[in-house]
């Protein structure tokens, strides 16, 4: 494998609180990608406005930091002008689930090849800690002084009814499923959601490490990711919210390879008629 | 002179009826008729927004000359059902022929009656009604039986031999009876017009999209610019284009800045409420100074306004579109050579500069056709740089411009941020960089103004009268100069920006020289004289509007024009 440190920007000056859940996943994409053995040029991290969209700042490959809510229709954009690069859609629960939600549905439905990674710390933090889509109803925070009137959006059921191709959730403080999810979710062909619960050590108070240890657990060895209706069961179940591979579809056809450019011709589109 | 009388060698025929009646079929096999019988042809419709029933028409004109453009006139009018004629009331006057099954033509002072619909049924079926109409009118027009044979059974083709059989010989007996009236339109065919091409708006657009690499494509689907989008996907096998149609005109323009980062040529077709929701985009591709063309077919606003009618009531819009300050360039083609030429300029520009460029067209531009004989050579001028380990997407150079390296195309790493960035696309919150970076945007306006389309002027070079326009008005427009100048003196000349901004300095040269200086616009404040007014200081008060959803004619073009400058009308009426 790889050393992770290729994915090192030497001097970043990361905008992270001390202990945020993002320090976490940084070291488990980095090390996914090593494991990998990825070369840094074939990668591209697009993300969208927030904290957790900070990654691709810290993150040696290459970039596309755009709008707030809108790194899923940039990804597919991209994996369609040049299927060859490897993409990475990240950005944090408000950026996908809220601003973007449009673009969630729509991408699920497209299957485009490409990695959805969500750092879902269940609150707004680059804002200060108002609620986000996933914040649980009952939630004080910083603007609903009364406690969060609505229930909050359930990321994997969606994605379950969606029929998304991969579907899986982890917890930032578990380093090796973490990377292993990651490296599925990289490796499957077809899109692919790996919601990653982290704390916000700052501005959510609730859901903390200790909160997720106790309200989490591992899908049992005997659990079928490909049974939809087993996945909806656990998905809709957030007593406890599970860890791992929740939902599978690999047979759905690729959106970017049923194109007319691609019918006949494997080249990326961006790389025709230029010297390569 | 009365404009709305019968002129030699030509005819203008409209018609009417129901969304869903066949207009579009008569109009369809009809012009090509009549092109490749060697007459010249200019088509324009006017629809309501509705699948079924309501009235819309369709106005063509054919003639012995080039015609470009739109005219109120109307020597026959056809109507198709019930409530056909009452819309179209004041265009129709004394010598208007009013042609058709006796149910819709009874009594109006020129009725001719030709039943359709019981000649359709002696071949079986009242469905072949517009074939027979198609026959008729090209009987009027003296076509030929070869090119109506033709054309009819290519528009059938895909039903089966007995429907097509049936409907040639509909049409064979329209041509006889049509030939027959006695009505006289004499034309002369010419040879050459029927190897021309009978070209509309959007596929000027689209095809000079293609001419300038465009490779991918994005839109959500909106009237008018609909047309524009399907023309790509029709041809996105043919020359390998990514087709998206995206779940919002959000994702969409995302999307092509996206595909430009990652080396497409990528362009988004929307209209004015389609757009507002990309000014987003518009102000991330001027951040991440990435490429992005626009083309956004105007229709009449504010919200959902006439969604099927015309206006040029965005210029404000998409020159003001986008938070921030970037530079932009737009265009605003006035015929279809010119749209197929800077549509794929915009690319090319896009391109070059790293910046949007947008192509303003609107529903009568679009919608509108005409034989063409060839569209300009254009090419396609692409601006990647192959990277290496010291790559920096934003580089500080003299000119503004950084070289534009794509990721997978060499081994320098591509990282574009929305955020202010330093020169390597990282986020920065340093004054002095900041101060830096708006400074390079921005100077890439000197070389831009360079690659200003100067504009075009029409009639004679010594003036007394000028008439400033943009866009789609220009052929209307230049008819009308011609009448103008030929039938009642005047000595007018028409200015005419294909490019709107920035606008070419000349202006101020031609303003001067004018005794009276007229801006012809189809929206309700002047946008264009107000921009002029702006930049360049002048007077641009005398001003012709038009905000009603329809397009300008020739003969409203004239008679304002004559009112404005006061001068006493020859002529009756």
């Amino acid at each position: 494998m790889f050393d992770p440190k290729i994915y090192d920007i030497p001097g970043a000056d990361i905008a992270w609180c001390p202990g945020c859940g993002n320090f976490g996943i940084i070291n488990e994409l980095k090390t996914a990608l090593a494991q990998l053995e990825l070369p840094p040029h074939r990668v591209v991290i697009v993300s969208g406005i927030g904290q957790a969209a900070k990654m691709p700042q810290y993150v040696r490959a290459h970039m596309f930091n755009g709008l707030h809510g809108r790194s899923l229709p940039a990804a597919v954009a991209i994996k369609m002008v040049n299927p060859e690069l490897v993409v990475i859609a990240e950005s944090g629960d408000g950026c996908t689930y809220g601003e973007g939600g449009n673009h969630f549905i729509h991408t699920i439905r497209k299957n485009p090849d490409i990695t959805n990674i969500v750092h879902d710390n269940q609150i707004y933090g680059l804002t200060k800690g108002q609620a986000s889509p996933t914040t649980a109803r009952g939630q004080v925070t910083t603007l609903q002084f009364d406690g969060v009137p609505v229930d909050p959006f359930n990321p994997i059921a969606v994605a379950v009814a969606l029929d998304a191709s991969f579907v899986a959730r982890s917890f930032s403080g578990n380093f090796n499923l973490t990377v292993e999810l990651i490296k599925m979710a990289i490796k499957h062909k077809g899109y692919a959601l790996v919601d990653i619960l982290q704390p916000c050590v700052t501005f959510n108070k609730v859901n903390t490490y200790q909160w997720y240890r106790e309200n989490t657990y591992l899908l049992p060895d005997n659990y079928d990711p490909r049974d939809r209706e087993w996945a909806f069961k656990v998905a809709t179940d957030t007593s406890k919210l599970a860890l791992g591979v929740i939902y599978m579809n690999p047979d759905k056809p690729v959106y970017e390879e049923q194109l007319a450019p691609y019918k006949t011709d494997k080249t990326p589109v961006a790389l025709r008629g230029l010297e390569v | 002179m009365n404009l709305r009388r019968k002129q030699n060698g030509e005819v203008c025929i409209v018609l009417s009826g129901a969304a869903g009646q066949g207009i579009q079929t008569v109009e369809h096999v009809f012009t090509r008729i009549a092109k490749d019988s060697g007459f010249h042809v200019f088509a324009t419709k006017e629809y309501m927004s509705r699948v079924r029933g309501g009235n819309n028409s369709t106005s063509i004109r054919i003639s012995e000359r080039p015609v470009k453009a739109y005219v109120d006139r109307i020597d026959i009018l056809v109507p198709l059902n019930d409530n056909a004629l009452e819309r179209l009331r004041s265009r129709i006057t004394s010598e208007t022929i009013i042609l058709g099954n006796e149910k819709y033509v009874r009594g109006e002072k020129n009725a001719l009656v030709v039943n359709f619909e019981e000649i359709a049924e002696s071949f079986g079926n009242k469905i072949y009604e517009n074939s027979v109409a198609i026959g008729v009118l090209s009987g009027i027009i003296g076509a030929q039986e070869e090119a109506l044979v033709k054309h009819i059974a290519a528009y059938f083709s895909k039903k089966s031999e007995d429907v097509v059989k049936a409907n040639v010989n509909a049409a064979l007996k329209g041509l006889e009876i049509g030939r027959t009236l006695g009505l006289k339109f004499e034309l002369t065919p010419s040879e050459e017009v029927k190897s021309h091409y009978l070209m509309a708006g959007y596929e000027a657009v689209a095809r000079g999209a293609i001419a300038g690499g465009c490779n991918f494509i994005s839109s959500y689907p909106m009237s008018p610019a609909t047309t524009v989008f399907t023309e790509l996907s029709r041809l996105s096998k043919e020359y390998g284009i990514l087709v998206d149609q995206a779940e919002d005109e959000i994702a969409a323009a995302n999307m092509a800045i996206a595909a430009w980062y990652a080396g497409a040529r990528a362009m988004v077709s929307t209209s004015g409420g389609g757009f507002a929701l990309m000014t987003e985009a518009i102000s991330l591709a001027g951040m991440i100074e990435t490429p992005i063309v626009v083309h956004l077919g105007q229709r009449p606003g504010p919200a959902t306004g006439l969604p099927t009618r015309t206006e040029q009531g965005d210029l404000n819009l998409v020159l003001y579109a986008g938070h921030g300050e970037f530079p932009r360039v737009i265009y605003a083609p006035g015929n279809l050579c010119e749209a197929y030429e800077l549509t794929a300029k915009a690319f090319n520009i896009a391109d070059k500069y790293q910046i949007p460029v947008f192509v303003l067209t609107d529903q009568y531009f679009l919608d509108s056709f005409y034989n063409v004989e060839t569209m300009p050579d254009v090419k396609i001028e692409r601006s990647i740089v192959k990277t290496d380990e010291n790559y920096r997407r934003y580089e500080i150079t003299e000119s503004g411009i950084s070289p534009r390296g794509i990721p997978g195309y060499g081994t320098g790493l591509v990282r574009v941020d929305s955020d202010e960035h330093d020169e390597y696309g990282h986020i920065t919150e340093s004054a002095e960089v900041r101060k830096k970076m708006v400074e390079k945007r921005l100077r890439k306006l000197n070389l831009i103004l360079e690659d200003t389309v100067p504009p075009k002027l029409f009639g004679p070079e010594n003036y007394d009268y000028l008439l400033v326009a943009w866009g789609s008005t220009q052929l209307v427009l230049k008819e009308a100069v011609e009448l103008l100048n030929d039938e009642f003196g005047l000595n007018i000349a028409l200015l005419h920006f294909s490019q709107v901004y920035p606008v070419h300095p000349s202006i101020t040269g031609f303003i001067e020289k004018a005794k009276k200086t007229i801006f012809v616009e189809g929206n309700a404040t002047g946008q264009f004289a107000n921009l002029v007014k702006l930049v360049f200081g002048v007077n641009t008060d005398e001003r012709i509007l038009k905000y009603d959803g329809f397009p300008f004619s020739v003969e409203e073009i004239v008679e304002r024009v004559l009112g404005v400058l006061g001068e006493l009308r020859k002529g009756d009426e």
